[in-house]
């Protein structure tokens, strides 16, 4: 299948060569050129330079072919906004928006954008580390805790 | 009527300066320190330090009970963010989102948020305007139905000048609105008599501006390349 992946942090660019060795076809884009060169030299797919809330760009990278679209940008809100477009106007099956901030990952669960938050799996699994419990599902790490609901 | 204003750079400062002044009750939510900072020296306790596109901040600078969110921050996707969570968490009734890239206008429709603003577009517009019909001003595009606010100033050699509205013969779903002469505006009925002079203010389908304004300046109507 090809993936679409937006941002070439280290979690981009890791999931890039993951797919890739998985024998998946990938398009990576990035507004910082620099940023491509954690993809290594071996790395077959496409890049492209420019923001992923550019329709322009995103069809460059091919989401209109795509059945997977990951926005790992550092802004949670280009990341919400891209994942939307893929998922409302580009129909891409499966579609994950990495978002830092636990109650926006919260609010968008709702309205049905997968999401991910790295703050919620780091802080649970040290916690379960420290306490010296087993380690939890991903699910489980992503219900967000009482203590964040509530202002 | 309570507004709430995200973005404290130029366009949320003169926004919440106006609401201020035309006596609504605002506050202003402006995420970096040394801005917020300016902003209460203005507005006091209508000034907000937070984040605009987070549930918490927008909770406690009162969302729940906003009648209206203009989301004017110089990134789209904030505002995007701002009013989605503005409409769905919240339920604010009206929310209107500034946007950079005029081809978001499209996306954020899409995404639910039907009110945006594009200053690119707006100029573009006039730009386009400008070039086809220098002296019908487009003032502004009414949303719904296709139809835009023009003004006219009437030159001596306009047919219609000494004549009353209701003789005159407009083109289908035009309507002569307000009439500035000198210091006056009244609003124009059939019996008005237009004058040299008169700057018209009217109501005319988008496709019908250069039928208007050869009704108007008495101009032939020349056909577009």
């Amino acid at each position: 299948m090809h993936a679409v992946i937006l941002g070439c942090g280290r979690v981009g660019a890791t999931l890039g060569l993951m797919l890739e060795a998985a024998g998946h076809s990938v398009s990576v884009i990035d507004r910082d050129r620099e940023a491509f060169r954690r993809l290594g030299q071996h790395f077959k797919g496409k890049t492209i330079l420019g923001i992923g809330i550019d329709e322009d760009v995103l069809k460059k990278a091919g989401i209109e072919r795509a059945r997977a679209f990951a926005a790992t940008t550092s802004g949670d809100n280009s990341n919400i906004m891209s994942a939307q477009i893929a998922k409302v106007k580009y129909k891409v099956p499966r579609v994950i928006a990495r978002i830092y901030d636990p109650l926006r990952a919260e609010a968008y669960k709702e309205l049905g954008i997968d999401t991910i938050s790295p703050t919620l799996l780091s802080a649970g699994l040290c916690l379960d580390f420290f306490l010296e419990r087993p380690f939890r599902t991903v699910v489980e790490y992503q219900a967000l805790p009482e203590i964040l609901a509530h202002s | 009527m309570y507004v709430i204003v995200v973005g404290g750079g130029k366009v949320g400062y003169y926004l919440t300066k106006a609401l201020v002044s035309a006596g609504l009750e605002v506050t202003v939510i402006e995420k970096q320190r040394r801005r917020y900072e300016l902003l209460q020296e203005e507005f006091g306790d209508a000034a907000f330090l937070g984040d605009g596109c987070e549930v918490r901040t927008l909770e406690q600078a009162g969302a729940p009970r906003a009648d209206l969110l203009a989301a004017v921050t110089g990134d789209d996707e904030d505002n995007l963010v701002s009013c989605q969570m503005a409409k769905r968490k919240f339920k604010v009734k009206r929310v209107i989102a500034r946007i950079n890239n005029p081809k978001n206008e499209v996306t954020f429709q899409m995404l639910g948020i039907d009110e945006t603003v594009s200053s690119t577009k707006l100029i573009y517009s006039l730009i386009e305007q400008e070039v086809e019909v220098a002296d019908v001003i487009p003032l502004t595009a009414l949303r719904r139905g296709n139809l835009e606010l023009v003004e006219v100033a009437l030159p001596k050699t306009s047919p219609i000048v000494n004549r009353r509205v209701r003789d005159i013969a407009l083109p289908q779903n035009c309507t002569l609105a307000l009439l500035v002469r000198g210091d006056d505006a009244q609003v124009i009925d059939g019996d008005t008599t237009l004058r040299a002079g008169d700057l018209i203010v009217a109501i005319t389908p988008s496709g019908h501006v250069l039928e208007f304004r050869a009704a108007m300046l008495g101009k032939a109507i020349t056909t577009p390349p």
